[in-house]
């Protein structure tokens, strides 16, 4: 035990790697050993009834590729797309204003923005539901009542009733990022900037958009990958009638016995949000990214 | 029958097979409870079973009365947890996910007969369930488990259209779904179970073929005909779609007779029918997991026997609108609900109704022109 403190005294790199232990740990069990056994099943044949049998096969991988399973990649990244483009211009101006205020009021405006989303999920998303309903939603009868509309405006059950839902559910993460980026603005530069006679949206072109960069970046990851593989806004606000492709992995899994290419598809998958990921180190450098 | 807990549930679920894959490494752990059954059978006397005191039943939601875990605990002190699951598929993934602690589970027939196949169940000591005797004739013997051997039928029901009487006519044939007049009032007011097996059957029963055809060209016709569906349809809803009847947002659904009896207290102009080309029959059974206890299988035995009592049998579809297969229990019910033909359909409707059975590697044929369905414009 003595030589055990001594060794650690001498050695401080043996002192972080016990203390890295305990996540090493968690990060193994939880996470690594997980998607290993995910990379496994993906190569081999399903049991007819679920289960995975031990045959080798690259199958699965091929099927990917499937026009079907292409299509609804293509359609999920419509999705997200839109989805990342209306958090942006929705989130963007709302951090700016946040950034603007008194330090004091910052806080309790974060808080604001944060209280409605410790509500589950799920509970959210059905409450849309009674906004959106076609025929007995309160946007349509409302509007029908006032006679500003003859017919229900079709608002359930399609690709806009999921960005409606996505949007919602995402909007604190595109806006806490940008909100820090630009909560660290040097001030000093704005008014070095219009005591050089730069026009107000000069300033936000040339000086505050490309220091929020990093935070815009940041939040469009963030909203960008779970839009992405969705599957709980598009069962019930698309009324089940779009695909992404988080349904088609979950039903593989729940509903179509075929656990291999359900590996095989999240997969794939992991790979197009590794590529995402790549892009944003690209876009950004390691010190814009220590800022956020 | 299938409202639900949530989607959630899902990823939860997902995770928990990947995780769970490494538990299943020790592959003794499945049999074991039906081999030291056996013995213990015998030795009897000399290690007396005793039941646990508390066992957790998976169910569909709202599908048995809370009052009888109440009524169960006050009578031999076992207390009854319910979980709830959404659909077959759903319920035997979680199984071969290696989910253990389930003392009781309610499968329906087709995966009944895949559970048997896969010897995920445990045998009923029938000697414990002395009230055996109260269920009908004609569900001791049905073809996914003759005898009684692993289940005891729980409920049966059937799968139709429910309707608006007033708003929309009386459905006749699958034709106001699978060739939808654009100008009817329930275009685009309709919705169909979120479920592949039920969605081919009744396209494959308005076709007039076999609701378990593994033919690829009656598959490819049925495939179409819910193609031509969806343009009419709302949406897919397995868990809501007879609130959405009852609240008007829909005029009418595809789904199961008990959910649009229950949905009548709401509103009252619900109704219930089932085409004349035929309509899908189903039992839901409470089985045993292999994986159990024989603590737990005692306790779980003990409540097969209590439900299987003429009164609860009675409480049972008093609760959930679905017919008893409960032959005992039928005189502890009213007559109108004997006589109403959406819960005990007459004998030339149940002629043309068909069980979905399983379909072997076929199924993969299922799912896949199901997602094609569901991905098609």
């Amino acid at each position: 035990m003595k030589k055990l403190l001594t060794l650690l005294r001498k050695r401080p790199s043996f002192q972080a790697w016990l203390l890295l232990l305990p996540s090493a740990f968690w990060l193994f069990v939880f996470f690594i050993a997980p998607l290993f056994i995910v990379l496994i099943y993906s190569f081999l044949e399903r049991g007819t009834y679920g289960g995975v049998q031990w045959h080798f096969t690259l199958e699965n991988y091929r099927r990917t590729f499937d026009p079907l399973y292409f299509k609804t990649f293509g359609r999920s990244f419509y999705i997200a797309i839109v989805t990342t483009i209306a958090t942006l211009l929705i989130g963007y101006p709302l951090a700016y204003y946040i950034a603007s205020r008194p330090a004091k009021r910052r806080g309790t405006l974060v808080l604001a923005l944060m209280i409605p989303f410790w509500t589950n999920f799920l509970v959210r998303t059905y409450a849309w539901l009674t906004l959106l309903r076609t025929h007995t939603g309160l946007i349509n009868v409302t509007l029908m009542s006032l006679g500003w509309i003859q017919k229900p405006l079709p608002l359930f059950g399609n690709d806009f009733a999921i960005i409606v839902g996505l949007v919602y559910g995402w909007l604190p993460d595109m806006v806490l990022p940008i909100y820090a980026a630009l909560d660290r603005l040097d001030h000093s530069l704005l008014e070095a900037a219009s005591d050089l006679y730069a026009s107000g949206p000069n300033v936000f072109r040339r000086i505050v958009w490309p220091l929020s960069l990093p935070g815009v970046v940041a939040g469009s990851m963030l909203v960008f990958i779970p839009s992405l593989g969705a599957f709980v806004t598009p069962a019930i606000l698309g009324g089940g009638k779009t695909l992404m492709i988080g349904n088609i992995i979950s039903n593989q899994f729940l509903a179509a016995h075929d656990w291999p290419f359900g590996s095989a598809l999240s997969f794939v998958m992991m790979a197009v949000m590794l590529a995402a990921t790549l892009i944003y180190f690209r876009a950004t450098s390691d010190e814009e990214r220590r800022q956020l | 029958m299938k409202r639900y807990t949530l989607l959630l549930l899902s990823v939860l679920l997902v995770l928990g097979l990947l995780l769970s894959a490494c538990a299943k490494a020790t592959p003794t752990a499945a049999p074991q409870p039906e081999k030291t059954e056996q013995p213990q059978a015998t030795e009897a006397p000399a290690t007396e079973v005793q039941p646990a005191k508390e066992i957790v039943f998976y169910n569909w939601s709202e599908y048995i009365d809370p009052e009888i875990y109440t009524l169960f605990e006050k009578e031999t002190g076992i207390k009854v947890v319910e979980d709830n699951f959404s659909s077959n598929e759903e319920l035997l993934a979680k199984l071969q996910g290696g989910a253990t602690g389930y003392a009781l589970i309610v499968p329906s027939d087709y995966t009944v007969k895949i559970m048997i196949d896969q010897n995920m169940l445990a045998p009923l000591d029938q000697d414990k369930i002395p009230n055996l005797k109260n269920l009908a004739e004609r569900f001791r013997n049905l073809y996914y488990d003759p005898g009684n051997k692993y289940c005891i039928p729980y409920q049966w029901g059937t799968t139709g259209i429910g309707y608006l009487d007033g708003q929309v006519d009386k459905p006749e044939s699958w034709s106001v779904l699978f060739d939808p007049d654009p100008n009817a009032p329930y275009y685009g007011r309709m919705t169909m179970l979120d479920d592949a097996r039920e969605a081919f059957a009744a396209a494959l029963i308005y076709l007039g073929y076999d609701a378990n055809t593994t033919d690829e060209k009656q598959l490819e016709e049925a495939k179409q005909a819910l193609i031509r569906a969806k343009a009419a349809l709302s949406g897919y809803d397995s868990d809501t779609y007879e609130d959405l009847l009852a609240s008007g947002e829909n005029l009418m659904a595809h789904g199961w007779n008990g959910d649009f009896l229950q949905a009548q207290e709401e509103n009252e102009n619900i109704a219930y029918t089932i085409p004349k080309e035929g309509g899908v029959i189903w039992v839901d059974n409470v089985c045993i997991p292999a994986t159990v206890t024989p603590e737990q299988k005692l306790a779980a035995e003990m409540f097969l026997d209590f439900i299987l009592r003429p009164d609860i049998g009675a409480m049972i579809s008093e609760f959930n609108y679905y017919a008893t297969p409960n032959k005992a229990a039928e005189a502890n019910l009213d007559a109108d609900f004997l006589n109403d033909p959406a819960v005990y359909p007459p004998q030339k409707v149940l002629d043309r109704l068909q069980f979905i059975k399983p379909v072997g590697d076929a199924e993969a044929n299922y799912q896949r022109m199901w997602d094609e369905v569901k991905a098609a414009p």
